[in-house]
């Protein structure tokens, strides 16, 4: 089968020159990264809905706050490096804590941004999002799934987080009703292992499968997209079925889908669980496909890490 | 300072082997920040070539001058300066940006003669501000530069560090702003107007400075002027073109983070080394 490849920011700049149709409450606000993102063809469409508001990300997501307290939902975007790497004070305190009606989208999340180096790879932030009350924080795995969550968060009232990778990755979901805020998909049964993943590691997850299954071996494949609220009873379930989870993400592995995997699971049936991500270290300047390799986010390392669970079982 | 002094025809020569090397670099790794890097390559040649003390055999030497590139896209111009300088193998420019080099997309401690991983914009006027405090602290003499970027001058923490400087009266340590008139998105002035950039610094108390940033007689007398100043920080805005010396990149905000390729790379490269 030819796989598909789409990138998110095109997706999400889509849903929003259609969500800003829909609703003319739909503001945009960006930080001098607005041609990179393509948030810039909402500010073509809706010039009088648009701020780019420079280099500035505080400042951004102050205002975003103003505007979402005068009945507005901003949508707030820039590289996930600064947002919410440059502001977490005024997401936790003008956001959260009110409960405003602000969409935090970021872009270029993860090592995958590729040669600008560990300065502009954000391997933390679903973790801190994920640690700030109130907040939803939501990782899509594909183009399709993009559309469809950033337009459920439009329509759900509160904080959000979404984070999207820059390269273009292989398209899961072909209809974009598939997926649903806060409950995670079940994409592959099987009974040996689970694999709970999330964004552009999904992809990986399903090829892990796919290699496990020429040993004899039968994984299931869960996208957790929404880390937060985590859907622990899908992720409880398949943990009873299983009796063993590998979780994967392009994140650090403390505190983002593998800690809240591990937290949701010891609570309530503790099985075995090996956690595939960045093994707590920045990285470095590379092409995504070689920094995938070298730290650890392939289909690879997700087969190694399940094998070594049942082969310790 | 005695103008006759100056060695002019080095520095020309210095700054067209970096045009050369920035260009070559950028279109090799198929990516990084061109038009930032060209256009300070005069104001790192008057640096790295007259002004600063420093010793590229001993980076750590604790009274060296230090120069903290805020704007760490500019990294090609950076890295191309320091060896030219002798801090590294020119050789070594080519691996910009790939996987196991040391030369990473955005400035990184493991190169040295960096002083500082700027990269998140609006960090390394402050990180200056502490390296010069420093100096204070412990008497030493030796002095701070802090290039900075127009577009980045948006950011708040500019200015918060713009108003610590003159309150600790850092004359130990000079600003430069790489007055370009464009960042990612666009012009400046129609991003966020940054005019009149010279009066805000002055209101914040700065001793305020303005250039032709190509022009090495005028940047070094800066440099002097700055160094002479008591109690107080000085700021020099360097007007400059973006995207210098490539008539096809000057003025287009697209090779702000767009790299040649490497066939027209040559032929610059060429007429440039001519020239
Ligand atoms: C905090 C932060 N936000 C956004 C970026 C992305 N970015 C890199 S360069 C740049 C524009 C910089 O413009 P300017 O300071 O004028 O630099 P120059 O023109 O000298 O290249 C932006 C927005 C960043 N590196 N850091
Ligand atoms: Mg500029």
């Amino acid at each position: 089968m030819l796989v598909q490849l789409a990138s998110m920011r095109d997706a999400y700049a889509e849903v929003l020159l259609e969500l800003g149709q829909e609703d003319p409450r739909v503001v945009v606000l960006g930080a001098d990264t607005s041609v990179s993102i393509k948030t810039s063809l909402f500010g073509d469409r809706y010039p009088d809905r648009f701020f780019n508001v420079g280099i500035a990300e505080a400042n951004m997501m102050g205002i975003a706050a103003g505007l979402a307290l005068a009945g507005k939902i901003p949508f707030v975007t820039t590289y996930a490096a600064f947002v919410p790497g440059k502001c977490l004070d005024q997401i936790r305190n003008a956001i959260a804590y009110p409960n405003l009606n602000v969409k935090i989208v970021s872009s270029h999340g993860g090592l995958t941004v590729g040669p600008d180096g560990a300065s502009h790879q954000t391997i933390e932030d679903v973790a801190t999002m994920r640690a700030v009350p109130r907040m939803h924080v939501v990782v899509p795995a594909d183009a399709p799934s993009t559309k469809s969550l950033v337009a459920q968060a439009c329509r759900t009232l509160g904080p959000f987080y979404i984070r999207l990778s820059r390269p273009s990755v292989p398209t899961i979901y072909s209809a974009s009703k598939d997926v649903e805020v806060g409950k995670a998909k079940m994409l592959r049964e099987g009974s040996d292992i689970g694999i709970i993943a999330c964004g552009i590691m999904v992809n990986e997850a399903m090829e892990a499968a796919e290699t496990l299954s020429k040993t004899g071996i039968s994984a299931e494949v869960v996208d957790s997209h929404t880390v937060k609220p985590l859907d622990s009873e899908t992720i409880v379930r398949v943990a009873r079925k299983t009796g063993a989870l590998v979780t994967a993400e392009e994140q650090n592995v403390i505190g983002g889908l593998g800690g809240a995997v591990a937290e949701a699971i010891t609570e309530s049936h503790p099985v075995p669980i090996s956690r595939v991500g960045v093994r707590d270290t920045f990285g470095e300047s590379g092409e995504h496909q070689e920094l995938m390799v070298k730290y650890g986010l392939t289909s690879k390392e997700i087969a190694r890490a399940a094998k070594q669970l049942i082969k310790s079982r | 300072m005695e103008e006759q002094s100056i060695p002019i025809g080095m520095l020309l020569q210095k700054a067209a082997k970096i045009r050369a090397h920035i260009l070559e670099m950028v279109a090799e790794a198929k990516s990084g920040h061109p038009g930032g890097s060209l256009s300070a390559v005069e104001i790192l040649v008057s640096l790295f070539f007259y002004k600063m003390r420093h010793d590229p055999k001993r980076p750590d030497w604790p009274d060296r001058d230090r120069f903290v590139l805020s704007k760490g896209h500019a990294a090609p111009v950076l890295y191309s300066t320091l060896a030219e300088a002798g801090y590294l193998p020119t050789s070594e420019l080519k691996t910009l940006r790939k996987i196991n080099s040391r030369l990473q997309g955005h400035p990184d401690h493991r190169v040295p003669g960096v002083e500082f991983p700027g990269g998140s914009l609006g960090i390394g006027l402050s990180a200056a501000i502490g390296m010069a405090l420093a100096g204070k602290v412990d008497k030493k003499e030796y002095r701070v530069y802090a290039l900075l970027g127009d577009g980045e001058l948006d950011e708040g923490e500019t200015w918060e560090a713009a108003m610590a400087a003159p309150k600790f009266k850092l004359d130990n340590l000079t600003a430069i702003v790489d007055r370009n008139g464009i960042q990612q998105d666009g012009l400046t002035e129609q991003i966020m107007p940054m005019e009149p950039v010279g009066y805000k610094w002055k209101a914040f108390n700065w001793h305020v400075l303005e250039v032709d940033g190509f022009d090495f007689r005028q940047v070094i007398d800066a440099l002097e002027k700055a160094e002479s100043m008591r109690n107080r920080p000085t700021v020099i805005i360097a007007h400059t073109i973006k995207g210098k010396g490539v008539s096809f990149m000057e003025w287009d905000p697209a090779y702000h983070g767009k790299a040649p390729d490497k066939d027209t790379v040559r032929k610059l490269v060429k007429t440039m080394l001519e020239e």
